[in-house]
């Protein structure tokens, strides 16, 4: 049990896996007429070589593109017909499609998913038009000065981890990738045996696990790459660089090494993150956030007046990756000012217990967060699977619980482990200052 | 045809199931429990947004907006958000041209904290200097970002040429100059003059039952008046362009050239406005961003990014086309685009692309209304627009009724590509 409040949250989830190695999550939610059905992947950028990244991000977009069941335009108008919406996201660990339909329409996710799990076509045009498209969404951040900073703080963070890399890939790399790159990759990776279904909603269990496995079971297994990550080194001393870039706004990122997700001092540093910046949600639809105007690094450093903004976070994942804060600097800056109150702060939380009552209120607002995303029946599949993907799926359900566990002597502790400022990277955004831009 | 069933019509808001009450004082309460969610959700407005502003002051109503939290009569800024974060709760407040809108979410327990926050902040706010000067930096930084910002400069823009010397032209977060020069005094008068429950609408979606929620806010606000409130300005009348308007904003160092080009719309209230957003659903949503999308993004790759807005309010609207494209295929987006629109105001849609839309509208539904939030969306907009309580009861009749010779006539009206503002922002031209 996840939730001892009403809601739907209480509702027992079924957990299998089917002959082909295809785990299957599924949670009777009778709220609305309504199914959310996800299919995830064990592939991201983390299973990517130098020279090939964005793979996964481009594997994701010609899944979009037809089988020969499903041509690509049947496959955009099926869903939007039925009143639907459906997604896909790539990430570092994973890909993962999803839709959310009428409880009495699910049917067409169920075979729109096992068909494009091995029959798309990955037609040579069409992977030429998504080069564009895919450098063209690249472009698209690229106008964003947290973009920039954010992507040379995170190569600076890893020597030869691929967590180095940002997840839409290199512009070298998306101009020279071929289509049997993209091919080879697709069969290897999207293989039952390396995939979760989650599903949940309106249903009956029984009812649903006999159609999940009229849709999937056929669906023979493969032989997944091992994954041999290359070993990151513990980072060795400070690192600090500029970005330099258009605007006027300046920032500020430090990013600490963070602990992966299935380390036991994981919600630790959960609580760690709420304390300095402001509770995260894990909802990824709907449900909203709460402001983070009490948090201690608000408190320093926007209300001393040494920043206009600030926000941080630390991310689930299978490998440690980072614990990072953003601070936006105000129209006068003196960057080395900021990091100065902004180190006050972590070394406090280093050396002087927080209070029970703070780390309480921690628990309160990861309850309230919770409720918020309950309500959403997407919100309760991504969950169904979420955790699966770097841990096992009693992350989640035990989350609250090990976020109420957490001592003061814990903060204390991992603080130190983790917000060492030898193991950390600096980035400082400096904009260049130029007028915003005549008309012509 | 009956592209809705009759058990998911049984779930829609409606009459039976909407309370709606009108204070004394001119509030309009309306709710709608959910016992099956642990938490409420809080939507509303009160008329005192941009419309209100001087004219030589363009953002006041939204620093106004923004400082309201900032400290109250009764309590400090910290106060203020350790209350509301120490239970997970949220509160905020902004401004559209219209009205100075609000929301937020709290656990059940916790609804009557979070409207005695929202009646402190709207009624004694004490914009208090020092609070006043951060969020005149925050505010000027957000400014300095969005002027870097070539999507929103170029809808800056677009609006500028659709609306010119008219309040729906200017932005409403004003410009650096103004943020600059308004003082505590300014925001304290505005609050003064404006702020009233005279057509203040509150709604309240949740773990509640309707009769206590109208309580809470009878406790929090009933008693609140305001003999100043001024009554609505007038919207001074919007004609269309006479010729086509090509604009490109220059931002160096910018990698994507961002683009937004289209016409007036249909007000919400007018009859337009139904089939002109089927068509525009056709047109740049429907499926991956429908006929648009599919020349612009799926055939010849040149964005990532190409949809239509019909965006409506009560007395006016734009239908406007958004694409992000490299400098070098901008021309080639902006004729594709160009074409589209000539073949949508020659020719029908079919009715296969009609009755996807509609079996799209009314499939949605469900989805758009499962959470606090949605509904709490969808009944404000029915208070806002004057649409009755029954509108939803009766939205699948006026979504089947939409036949391809109406799209093509409204389309018509509205969409002259011969008086398109054309508006793009990111590098140099060329």
């Amino acid at each position: 049990m996840i939730h001892p409040q009403k809601g739907h949250m209480d509702s027992p989830a079924f957990l299998t896996k089917l002959s082909n190695g295809l785990t299957v999550h599924l949670k009777e939610i009778h709220t609305a007429p309504l199914i959310s059905h996800w299919v995830w992947y064990r592939v991201g950028s983390r299973n990517e070589m130098p020279g090939k990244t964005g793979l996964s991000h481009w594997v994701e977009h010609l899944q979009f593109k037809g089988t020969p069941r499903f041509p690509p335009s049947i496959l955009d108008k099926a869903i939007s017909r039925e009143g639907g919406v459906w997604n896909a996201f790539t990430y570092m660990d994973w890909t993962t499609y999803y839709e959310t339909l009428p409880a009495d329409r699910i049917g067409l996710a169920l075979e729109l998913e096992a068909d494009r799990m091995v029959n798309s076509v990955f037609d040579p045009a069409m992977v030429e038009a998504e080069r564009t498209v895919i450098l063209s969404e690249l472009e698209g951040n690229e106008n964003e000065p947290l973009f920039q900073l954010g992507r040379a703080v995170q190569q600076a963070s890893f020597r030869h981890h691929p967590y180095r890399n940002e997840v839409i890939g290199n512009r070298e790399d998306l101009l020279q990738i071929t289509r049997e790159d993209l091919y080879q990759h697709y069969r290897q990776y999207y293989v039952p045996n390396n995939a979760l279904v989650a599903i949940a909603g309106d249903f009956r269990i029984e009812e649903m696990l006999q159609r999940v496995r009229e849709a999937y079971e056929g669906i023979p297994a493969g032989d997944v790459p091992p994954r041999n990550v290359p070993i990151e080194p513990p980072p060795s001393g400070e690192r600090r660089l500029e970005v330099h870039g258009p605007g006027e706004t300046a920032y500020i990122q430090v990013a600490y090494r963070a602990l992966p997700a299935a380390h036991p001092d994981f919600a630790v540093l959960m609580v760690i993150d709420s304390l300095l910046s402001g509770p995260a949600s894990l909802n990824m639809f709907g449900g909203g956030g709460i402001s983070n105007k009490t948090s201690r690094l608000y408190r320093a450093l926007v209300e001393k007046e040494l920043a206009v903004g600030v926000g941080g976070g630390v991310q689930a994942t299978i490998d440690p990756f980072l614990f990072e804060i953003t601070i936006t600097l105000p129209p006068v800056y003196r960057p080395e000012e900021t990091l100065k109150a902004f180190d006050e702060q972590i070394l406090r939380i280093m050396e002087t217990p927080v209070t029970p009552k703070e780390i309480q209120r921690a628990i309160k607002q990861a309850r309230a967060l919770f409720a918020y995303g309950s309500e959403n029946i997407t919100n309760q599949a991504f969950w169904l699977g979420y955790a699966e993907m770097f841990d096992h799926y009693d992350w989640f359900v035990d989350y609250l619980e090990r976020i109420s566990r957490v001592t003061p002597m814990d903060v204390q502790r991992v603080a130190q482990q983790v917000l060492n400022p030898q193991g950390r990277v600096v980035g400082f955004y400096i904009p260049e200052d130029n007028h915003p831009g005549g008309v012509s | 045809m009956r592209l809705v069933r009759p058990e998911i019509l049984q779930t829609l808001p409606g009459p039976e199931d909407i309370t709606r009450v009108e204070l004394p004082n001119g509030i309009v309460v309306l709710a709608r429990s959910n016992f099956e969610s642990a938490s409420v959700t809080l939507s509303g407005y009160l008329p005192a947004g941009g419309l209100f502003d001087p004219p030589e002051k363009p953002g006041l109503a939204h620093f106004t907006a923004l400082g309201l939290m900032r400290g109250t009569e009764r309590h400090h800024f910290q106060h203020i958000f350790n209350r509301l974060e120490t239970v997970g709760a949220s509160l905020g407040f902004g401004a559209s041209v219209y009205n100075i809108n609000f929301g937020g979410r709290a656990l059940a327990e916790d609804l009557p904290l979070l409207l005695s926050l929202l009646a402190e902040c709207l009624r004694t706010p004490r914009f208090p200097v020092k609070q006043v000067e951060r969020l005149r930096r925050q505010i000027l930084t957000g400014l300095a970002i969005r002027d870097q910002d070539p999507a929103d400069r170029a809808e800056m823009m677009f609006d500028e040429i659709l609306f010119p010397n008219h309040p729906f032209g200017k932005p409403t977060d004003g410009t650096r100059e103004t943020i600059a020069s308004i003082t505590r005094e300014d925001l304290l008068a505005f609050h003064h003059h404006t702020f009233g429950p005279r057509g203040m609408t509150v709604v309240i979606v949740g773990a509640v039952s309707a009769s206590r929620a109208v309580e809470e806010v009878q406790r929090c606000l009933g008693d609140w008046v305001n003999p100043l409130q001024p009554s609505f300005p007038e919207i001074p009348s919007i004609p269309p362009l006479e010729q086509t308007v090509r604009r490109h904003i220059s931002l160096p160092g910018k990698v994507q050239t961002e683009l937004v080009m289209g016409t007036l719309g249909p007000s919400r209230l007018s009859p337009d406005f139904m089939p002109a957003s089927l068509g525009n659903n056709i047109l740049g949503q429907f499926g991956l961003m429908g006929r648009i999308g599919n020349v612009v993004r799926e055939q010849e790759g040149l964005a990532y990014e190409a949809s239509t807005s019909l965006n409506a309010w009560k007395d006016a609207g734009t239908w406007e086309v958004t694409a992000g494209v490299n400098p070098s295929n901008l021309q080639r987006a902006i004729d594709l685009i160009l074409a589209e629109i000539r073949r949508f105001i020659s020719e029908p849609v079919s009715w296969e692309e009609l009755r996807d839309s509609q079996s799209h509208y009314l499939g949605r539904l469900p989805l758009s209304l499962e959470s606090n939030a949605g509904v709490a969306h969808a009944i404000l907009n029915l208070e806002r627009f004057n649409l009755g309580l029954d509108y939803y009861k009766r939205y699948p009749a006026l979504v089947e009724s939409v036949t391809p010779e109406q799209i093509l006539e409204v389309s018509r009206r509205w969409l002259d590509p011969e008086r398109f503002a054309i508006v793009s922002a990111g590098p140099p031209m060329e």
